[in-house]
């Protein structure tokens, strides 16, 4: 049976890398790092298709 | 038994798969055409492992992008590609595996195909098991940010040399579409190919080869299994230590044991399979204590 403790590590942590997860986000959009996602994603890969 | 096969109903899992499946590759003409997608959602990471050369996909693999962030012109620290796998992380866990991935769902629908089944031992099995967080640190990570080559852009490894979701997903589809690019086609496709062919005949004996020894994405995933708002629990007051939880799982968890661990995909095959319901699943509340039983809603 987990500890109060550890209950409450675990939900300090779960919700301290949401926290993170969309701070890195609106970074990344600052950035305009969606944008070479997009670039990258509208072309056909040739690495992965296995051509190269 | 043809009457049989016909009445068994779909689980609840096959059926998120399916719509899934179908939601991250829902441009469908393109398998037509041999051309993919180029609208504005491909800004925008999925959660699976899906390739964004896939004629049908409407969104961007998150493996390649990684890649990518990592190891295109610029180098740089890739904050949305990482915020966003985080996110899902966070949220899902490992349910992407179980729930939502297409390739998870190809492993399993090949591994219905009556042949015997083999359980690979624990002591291969269970060091096998970090093969997968090293080809996330290799090929997805160190190899795309210092392997730089003369153009100043490096290769996404993985997806070059590895991922078999490619050939599947975008390489076959699109080889059969454009005759101009079967031309193209050498020995990485074969190689490819051999790999695809590989991870296909080791689904039918084995349950989920790649995403137990090989996918980084279900790696990074596992890394927030633990902290997931989505979690399996376990009421140890109700457990009778069948086993029959273990035996239907195609993680080979030690669910009793380890339910919250890094392997479990949140299928949901060890709650439908409990005589006793002691196995639940659902977005946990404030607290540990509130943990909701969804039960009764899926």
């Amino acid at each position: 049976m987990r500890s109060a403790l550890q209950s409450k590590a675990v939900l300090i942590l779960r919700y301290g890398l949401l926290g993170a997860s969309v701070l890195l986000i609106a970074i990344g959009l600052a950035r305009q790092e969606h944008l070479e996602v997009m670039q990258k994603a509208v072309r056909i890969c040739l690495e992965c298709i296995g051509i190269g | 038994m043809y009457r049989n096969r016909v009445k068994r109903r779909i689980s609840f899992q096959r059926i998120v798969q399916i719509i899934s499946a179908v939601l991250v590759n829902g441009y469908l003409i393109g398998f037509q055409k041999g051309r993919i997608f180029t609208g504005g959602s491909k800004a925008v990471c999925v959660p699976v492992l899906n390739c964004y050369s896939c004629p049908g996909a409407l969104g961007a693999c998150p493996i390649g992008s990684l890649q990518t962030a990592l190891g295109g012109m610029k180098h740089h620290f890739p904050f949305y590609v990482l915020g966003l796998l985080m996110l899902f992380g966070v949220v899902l866990g490992r349910a992407v595996c179980g729930l939502l991935c297409p390739f998870g769902l190809v492993q399993d629908l090949l591994h219905q195909i009556p042949a015997p089944k083999l359980r690979v031992p624990k002591k291969i099995d269970r060091p096998a098991r970090y093969l997968k967080y090293g080809i996330l640190l290799v090929f997805v990570i160190l190899l795309p940010a210092f392997a730089v080559t003369e153009t100043g852009v490096t290769p996404p490894y993985f997806c070059e040399y590895i991922c078999p979701a490619g050939t599947l997903e975008g390489g076959i589809p699109l080889m059969l579409a454009d005759p101009a690019l079967r031309k193209l086609a050498g020995w990485l496709f074969s190689w490819k190919a051999f790999l695809l062919v590989l991870i296909v005949g080791l689904s039918v004996v084995v349950h989920r080869p790649f995403c137990r020894y090989l996918c980084p994405l279900g790696a990074f995933y596992a890394l927030f299994n633990r902290f997931s708002f989505f979690q399996m629990h376990l009421d140890t007051g109700k457990c009778v230590g069948c086993g029959a939880c273990e035996q239907v799982c195609p993680m080979a968890v030690e669910v009793t044991e380890n339910i919250c661990g890094g392997e479990c995909i949140r299928c949901g095959k060890c709650r439908t399979a409990c005589p006793t319901g002691a196995i639940s699943w659902g977005f946990a509340g404030k607290t540990e204590e509130g943990f909701s039983d969804n039960r009764g809603q899926t």
